[in-house]
């Protein structure tokens, strides 16, 4: 493992294996991270406000999504998400105002007001569409990949992302298996956060490394600790290269955790103890990130503070601005059954 | 294949129609893969596919594992990103594991996505009975999905139509069921016009027309059906037989266009009876036309018992025939 070569801004930064990212690009994972934390948890306040029905939360999957996005070349890579990914689509280009008018269901939002949120489509972003059932987007990133090898777009690869109860449906085996055969350019993403709902992993599965999982397929299986930012980009950024040179999928395991509750509607407290939360908070990466690029001399206090300013107006002028859009008119419900109508009857 | 007295047309029976539309398919937009199980060098248990893999090759003849949920599912990412995917059930009832792909995915991609993505997929199956396939290769899948807007179902009986509406599937901007009546592949043969032509998914087909009964089937019965009313005309009963084959969209005019005139209506299909295709069909009847009507409908299906045997007496028990298909309209024709 190489050591970054630049001289540190400060004299007192301590150096650290950036695999090449620059100061710039470190500064966007930092900024990939708030924004997320911020527009989610707006999703919250809005949801406890009463001005929309529902909001998830991603919390504790910063790091994963920040280092998998500057893996994710803008513009040639497609991206399956899965319902917990803010912090990846962010981190593609979605925009914070997408990120209100999906919270608060407005017409002009991507689905017209159709999906829950954080259920983006963005073709021009290369963003899927997805449903919320688990793994049913994982054939569809396998046949993406597969249009991809077809046409011989060299150089392209497709980035699908999942929790790791999606681990246990038939959807995921099928895909995996089917894109190891292929070997197309493909990567299978497993943001393990240890649990679906309620259930812990050690209900889903006897062998906690899913990782390992890999052999079984014939492809590589990665590892990495989903609270470190770059070591999440080196895993996925290696996994994309190698897909994107017609060397096949890869697995890759980020172990991460959730803080918050699956949903709004849903109370943690039930299933699991306020210990076992506090005690994993203590790994948080959003703080942890933004120490090292302290300790680093890459962004210093004052820098922070102003980014995270930056971050809450950006989200605050999102928030009005989407909330003062429109609803969809109710006859917006027929549009785009079909291409051609709507009617069962001819 | 033989070719007809017409220069204009060949006589195909309907898993030839299938096979040639197919390949002329393949042959005129690369975008068009095909994806299933034992469709490569096997040809497809059929023989539908057989030497298309020599011809195409196996990046466009895709022998899948046997996995039904993601046969649909990749085809459908592949739709989404620009191909043109024939997916293939070996058999109708080995559908059920794609179920989620079908229902929930793709006749959701167009209005998820408010058209951002779409998803213009095939997805043929052999189904019905009639041939000894006992309980897991003689279903009727039609009424399981019919329910779904964003499918359109199709399942034509005549080798002409399988080509007018295979094509018109393949075109098609959304995803397309294409049923093929199994007992009919080598059964039914027929003029196919040659060169390419589709028919307009949506549109029934008055087979026979007739004053005194309308008939409205699909599939396999509706040549049980035709056979049926050709009995009746020698007693001079006037039988007007419609084949649907479009489930989805459905043809409501020429429905109501033939139950104002004929005043009766007798439904026959080879899915049972309750919550078939012919449920919806009389409701139809019943809201638009019921001061039209001098007979309560009729739905002659098949029974509510979850499938028809392997031995003979309990799959003939399940069928229909041309035999209880005649009684039926005679019972009918003169209520």
């Amino acid at each position: 493992m190489s050591v970054h070569n630049d001289a540190p801004s400060s004299a007192k930064a301590k150096a650290f294996e950036r695999h090449g990212l620059s100061d710039a690009q470190l500064i966007a994972m930092f900024r990939i991270m708030l924004a997320q934390r911020v527009l989610e948890n707006r999703g919250f306040q809005l949801n406890r406000q009463g001005k929309i029905p529902f909001a998830s939360a991603s919390e504790g999957h910063e790091a994963v999504q920040a280092g998998a996005a500057m893996a994710f070349e803008r513009g040639k890579d497609i991206l399956v998400p899965y319902y917990r990914d803010l912090g990846l689509e962010l981190g593609i280009g979605l925009t914070p105002y997408e990120v209100l008018l999906s919270l608060f269901a407005r017409a002009a939002d991507h689905s017209a007001g159709r999906q829950f949120p954080h259920h983006y489509a963005n073709r021009t972003l290369g963003l899927h569409t997805i449903s919320s059932v688990i793994a049913a987007q994982l054939p569809h990133a396998v046949g993406a990949a597969y249009a991809l090898q077809y046409r011989k777009e060299r150089g392209r690869a497709v980035l699908v992302t999942f929790g790791d109860g999606a681990t246990s449906e038939g959807e995921w085996h099928e895909s995996i298996n089917f894109a190891a055969v292929h070997a197309l350019p493909i990567v299978f993403l497993c943001e393990n956060n240890e649990w679906a709902i309620s259930t812990p992993l050690s209900k889903q599965t006897a062998q906690p490394d899913l990782y390992k999982r890999a052999e079984g397929y014939g492809i590589p299986g990665v590892m990495v600790d989903g609270m470190d930012a770059i070591a999440c980009y080196a895993a996925v950024k290696e996994a994309m290269d190698r897909a994107r040179c017609g060397g096949g999928p890869t697995l890759v395991e980020a172990k991460c955790y959730r803080f918050l509750s699956h949903t709004t509607d849903d109370d943690d407290r039930t299933y699991r103890s306020r210990e076992e939360v506090v005690e994993r908070r203590k790994s948080d990466p959003v703080p942890r990130f933004e120490a090292l690029l302290a300790e680093g001399g890459i962004l210093t206090a004052e820098d922070a503070q102003a980014l995270k300013r930056s971050i809450l107006d950006e989200a605050n002028q999102a928030t009005d601005r989407a909330e003062s859009m429109p609803y969809p008119l109710p006859q917006d419900l027929y549009d785009n059954v079909y291409a051609d109508g709507w009617q069962p009857w001819r | 294949m033989a070719v007809s007295s017409s220069a204009t047309s060949t006589v195909m029976n309907n898993v030839e129609a299938v096979r040639a539309t197919l390949y002329e398919a393949m042959k005129n937009d690369d975008r068009t893969v095909i994806i299933g199980e034992d469709v490569g060098p096997r040809g497809n248990v059929f023989l539908i596919t057989k030497d298309f893999i020599n011809e195409f090759g196996a990046e466009r003849v895709i022998d899948t594992p046997i996995a039904e949920a993601s046969i649909v599912g990749i085809a459908v990412g592949m739709a989404m990103e620009g191909l043109r995917p024939i997916a293939e059930i070996q058999f109708a009832d080995f559908i059920y594991p794609a179920f989620n792909q079908i229902v929930g995915e793709a006749a959701k991609t167009r209005y998820r996505s408010n058209g951002e993505y779409t998803c213009p997929l095939v997805i043929r199956t052999p189904y019905g009975g009639g041939v000894r396939g006992a309980l897991s290769h003689s279903v009727s899948i039609e009424a399981l999905f019919y329910h779904v807007p964003g499918l359109k179902i199709v399942a034509p009986a005549f080798p002409a139509d399988v080509k007018g509406l295979l094509n018109a599937a393949i075109d098609d901007p959304d995803p397309v069921m294409f049923l093929e009546h199994k007992k009919t592949y080598r059964l039914i043969k027929g003029e196919v016009p040659d060169g390419h032509y589709t028919i307009p998914i949506g549109k029934a087909n008055v087979l026979k027309e007739g004053s005194q009964l309308t008939v409205v089937s699909y599939g396999l019965y509706v040549h049980w059906a035709l056979e049926a009313a050709q009995q009746l005309q020698a007693d001079n009963l006037s039988v007007e037989v419609i084949d649907l084959r479009s489930i989805r969209p459905m043809d409501r005019t020429t429905i109501l266009n033939s139950v104002e005139k004929t005043r009766k209506l007798l439904i026959v299909h080879e899915d049972n009876k309750f919550g078939g295709i012919g449920a919806e069909i009389s409701a139809m009847v019943a809201e638009e036309a019921l001061f039209h009507l001098d007979a309560p409908i009729r739905r002659l299906c098949a029974p509510d018992v979850p499938a028809m045997g392997y031995a003979l007496p309990l799959e003939e028990e399940y069928m229909s025939s041309p035999a209880k298909m005649a009684a039926a309209m005679r019972e009918m024709v003169r209520f």
